[in-house]
C-alpha cells in the first residue's frame, strides 16, 4: 500500500528518529509512506476565529500537493494523507473539514492561492494510528512483530489533539482505547493513567516552561503510580514536554523520578526488530537501560568493562 | 445578597464582538462550571473558564486584560464536555485576538531566542502569542 | 526628440509624467527629473538596491521589481523603496553550534510563516522564497542555501511579508553556516588563501596602494581577465 505522507517540521528537525522508526515499521507491514514532494508547515495550531481564513491557507496548500501527486502519477487514485504528528493531523483535518463543508471559504482560499491548482476537497486526512487500526488491523500487526514486548509496561499518553475536538479526534475523547490496543498488538502491557489525556501545557513550553513541568510531573507520576515503565505519545510537542522538561520537573519537584518517553513509532520499531531505526540515543531520558533490563535490547558491553 | 448588574450598550457591543469573532453563542452558557473543573490550566488562572464566559455574557471587557485567557492551551477539554455545546476554546481565542490584532505580542521574542526549541513549539506559540 | 518617440504616462508618487517608451523604471524616473541619491547601485540587476513597488492601471496586483531591470509601462503608478528596515542578528560564525536550530534561535519569527506565498510572488529573482523559509523552519541549511543562492538582498520579500520575516537575513545565515560547516572546502580557494597568507601578493598590494587614482583607473582598464574557455571546468 503506497500512501502519501506529511511529516511535519519537527520530524525533520529535532525528532528525526520518530520518522525513521515509523518508516521502518511501515515497511514491515507493507506500507510505503511517500513524502509529499513539496510541503509547508501546517501551522501546528488551528486558527479558531470565524473570520480568519488566512491561517487555513497553509494546510490547504499541503492538501493540494496530494492532488498533484495523483495528477503526476506518483500515486494511483490515493487521497488518504497519512500524518504521524497529532498536531499536524488535527490542523490539516480541521482545515479540510472547514473547506469541504463551506464552499465559499474553499473558493476564497483557491482564489487567493493563484499560483496553485484549485483544491477540490478530495483528500482524507488520516493519523498513522488510524491506518494501523482500520486498514492494517492490530491483530495483523501482532502476527507480524518479530520481538514481542513481553514484560514491558507501557502507559499510553493520548494528549489533546489526537482526541479533541470530537469531530476531529480518532477515538472516544473520554475513553480512548486505540493506543492501548496498539500497545497490546506489540505484546506489551498497557497501563492506565488518570492523566492520559490531560494537556501537557503544549506551547506554554515557550516562555513558561514551569507550567509544562508541573503537568509533566502529574502525568508521569500518574503513570508511575500505576506501575508503568515507559510512556508513549503520538505528538512531538507532548514528547518534548514530557521528555525534555523532566530536568526542570525534577528541579521543581525533588521527589520526581525520571521516566523514559517514547514516540509510539519507536516502540513499534523495537517490536519489529528495527531498534537501530528507533534512534533511542536521541531521546532526552535514555530508554536503553530500561529496555536492556527488560531484555528487549541486547546489552552492549563496552571494551573497558 | 443580590448583585444588580447594569448592562449598557458598550457591554452588549463587546458581547456581540466576541460572539461574532468566536462564532459561539456565549449566552447559551448556564454557568454549570464543568469547563472550570475540566480545565488543566484552571489552577494558573485569575478568572476561571466559567468566569470568562460570565464576563463575556455581561460584556465585562476587563476579561481581555486577564491572565487566564492566555493560559488556555487550546486543549479542547472544555469544548468536548460543555453540556451546552459551546466551543470555549474559540471564545478564549477571540479574546486573545482582540489584543493580538492590535499588533501587540504576548511573548517577547528576545526571551524565546534563549533556548533551542523544536519547530512545533515555536510555530504553535508564535501563532497563539504574536499578533 | 520627443516627437519621434512613443511617449507613455507614468505616475511617480501620484504625479503624472510623460516619458519615452522603452526606458527602465529607473531611467524613466530620472527622465522625469528625479535624482537617485539612495536606492540605486549597480544598475545591472546585481546589487538589489533599487527595489521598487508599483501598480498598473486597471490591475489589482501590487507588483514588485528592480527599477533597473523592468521596463516602464504606460499607466504605471511608481514608488521607490530606498531601504527596507530589517534587523540582522549579530553572530560569530565560529561560535555557532550548527546541530542546534540556529535559524529559529536567531530568527524565531520564521515560525510565524503562514505559507501565503507572498514572498515568492514578490521576488524579482524568481526564487522559491516561501520554500526556503519552510526549509529554514526545519533547519535544512542545505536546502535554504541552494534555494536562496541567487538572492540579491533587495528586501522586497521582507517588505511584503505579513509574518514580518526577514527572509534574506535568514537565508544569508543559512548559507554562511552551510558554507562553514557542511560544504566541502574548495581546494583552489584554500591554495590561494595560503598564498595570500604567505605574502605572495604583498608586493603587488603595496605597489597598488601607492598609485594615484588616475593611474589606478588606467591599470583597471588594462587589467588582464582570466578567461575560462567554454566547457572547461576550473581545476580544483
Amino acid at each position: 500500500m503506497k500512501l502519501p505522507y506529511f511529516p511535519g517540521c519537527t520530524l525533520k528537525q529535532t525528532a528525526k528518529n520518530f520518522e525513521k522508526s515509523a518508516m521502518a515499521s511501515a515497511r514491515r507491514i507493507g506500507i510505503e509512506l511517500v513524502e509529499l514532494p513539496r510541503w509547508n508547515c501546517c501551522g501546528a495550531v488551528s486558527s479558531l476565529t470565524s473570520d480568519d481564513i488566512m491561517h487555513h491557507v497553509a494546510p490547504i496548500r499541503d492538501l493540494v500537493r496530494v492532488q498533484q501527486m495523483n495528477d503526476d502519477g506518483i500515486l494511483n487514485n490515493e487521497y488518504r494523507l497519512v500524518v504521524l504528528c497529532s498536531m499536524c493531523f488535527n490542523v490539516l483535518k480541521r482545515s479540510n473539514m472547514l473547506v469541504t463543508k463551506d464552499a465559499e471559504t474553499l473558493n476564497k482560499i483557491n482564489e487567493f492561492m493563484d499560483t496553485e491548482p484549485d483544491y477540490e476537497g478530495t483528500v482524507e486526512v488520516k493519523h498513522f494510528l488510524e491506518i494501523l487500526r482500520d486498514e492494517i488491523g492490530f491483530d495483523k500487526i501482532k502476527e507480524k512483530i518479530k520481538k514481542p514486548l513481553h514484560g514491558l509496561k507501557v502507559s499510553p499518553y493520548y494528549g489533546c489533539t489526537l482526541l479533541r475536538p470530537r469531530e476531529i479526534g480518532i477515538d472516544d475523547p473520554e475513553a480512548p482505547t486505540i493506543m492501548d490496543d496498539f500497545i497490546k498488538s506489540l505484546e506489551a502491557t498497557p497501563v492506565d493513567n488518570p492523566y492520559k489525556s490531560l494537556c501537557c501545557g503544549s506551547y506554554h513550553t515557550v516562555g513558561n516552561a514551569e507550567v509544562v513541568a508541573h503537568r509533566t510531573y502529574k502525568i508521569i507520576e500518574g503513570a508511575r503510580r500505576n506501575g508503568a515503565d515507559v510512556i508513549i505519545t503520538s505528538c512531538p510537542l507532548c514528547a518534548f514536554n514530557l521528555d525534555n522538561r523532566q530536568e526542570l520537573t525534577k528541579k521543581l519537584h525533588p521527589d520526581f523520578e525520571y521516566m523514559p518517553i517514547l514516540y509510539f513509532t519507536q516502540l513499534m520499531a523495537l517490536a519489529f526488530g528495527e531498534e537501530k531505526e528507533a534512534g533511542f540515543d536521541e531521546n532526552f531520558v535514555n530508554p536503553v537501560p530500561l529496555l536492556e533490563e527488560k531484555k528487549l535490547l541486547k546489552k552492549v558491553v563496552s571494551r573497558g568493562e | 445578597m443580590t448583585e444588580v448588574i447594569h448592562i449598557e450598550k458598550k457591554n452588549v457591543k463587546f458581547l456581540q464582538k466576541v460572539v461574532e469573532l468566536s462564532g459561539e453563542e456565549v449566552t447559551m452558557c448556564e454557568q454549570c462550571g464543568i469547563c472550570t473543573t475540566s480545565c488543566p490550566m484552571a489552577e494558573e488562572m485569575d478568572v476561571s473558564p466559567a468566569g470568562i464566559m460570565r464576563a463575556v455574557q455581561i460584556g465585562d471587557e476587563s476579561v481581555v486584560e486577564s491572565k487566564a485567557i492566555w493560559f488556555c492551551a487550546s486543549c479542547f477539554t472544555c469544548t468536548v464536555r460543555c453540556p451546552r455545546g459551546i466551543d470555549l476554546a474559540k471564545v478564549t481565542e477571540a479574546l486573545r485576538q482582540l489584543t493580538l490584532r492590535k499588533n501587540v505580542d504576548h511573548i517577547d521574542l528576545d526571551e524565546v531566542k534563549k533556548e533551542s526549541l523544536p519547530a512545533i513549539a515555536l510555530v504553535s506559540a508564535l501563532r497563539k502569542f504574536t499578533g | 526628440m520627443e516627437g519621434n518617440k512613443k511617449m507613455i504616462t507614468i505616475y511617480i508618487m501620484g504625479k503624472a509624467y510623460k516619458v519615452p517608451f522603452g526606458l527602465t523604471i529607473m531611467k524613466a524616473v530620472e527622465y522625469a527629473g528625479y535624482r537617485f541619491i539612495r536606492g540605486a547601485g549597480c544598475r545591472a540587476g546585481f546589487c538589489g538596491a533599487c527595489a521598487t513597488v508599483y501598480r498598473k492601471k486597471g490591475d489589482y496586483k501590487f507588483r514588485t521589481a528592480l527599477a533597473c531591470q523592468t521596463t516602464a509601462e504606460d499607466g504605471m503608478y511608481l514608488a521607490q523603496l530606498p531601504f527596507v528596515p530589517a534587523n540582522r542578528e549579530e553572530y560569530n560564525i565560529e561560535n555557532i553550534d550548527p546541530d542546534k536550530n540556529v535559524l529559529s534561535e536567531y530568527y524565531p519569527e520564521i515560525n510565524r510563516c503562514v505559507s501565503c506565498n507572498t514572498c515568492t510572488k514578490s521576488c524579482p529573482q524568481e526564487l522559491d522564497v516561501m520554500d526556503f523559509i519552510q526549509a529554514a523552519i526545519r533547519g535544512d541549511y542545505k536546502k535554504v542555501s541552494s534555494l536562496s543562492f541567487d538572492c540579491i538582498q533587495c528586501g522586497l520579500c521582507t517588505a511584503r511579508c505579513p509574518a514580518e520575516i526577514t527572509h534574506y537575513h535568514v537565508a544569508q545565515l543559512a548559507r554562511r553556516i552551510y558554507g562553514k560547516y557542511y560544504s566541502p572546502i574548495p581546494k583552489h580557494l584554500e591554495k590561494r588563501v595560503g598564498e595570500i597568507k604567505k605574502g605572495k601578493f604583498d608586493k603587488e598590494i603595496e605597489r597598488l596602494k601607492k598609485m594615484s587614482v588616475d593611474e589606478l583607473k588606467k591599470a583597471y582598464v588594462k587589467r588582464k581577465i582570466e578567461r575560462i574557455p567554454r566547457g572547461e571546468v576550473r581545476e580544483e
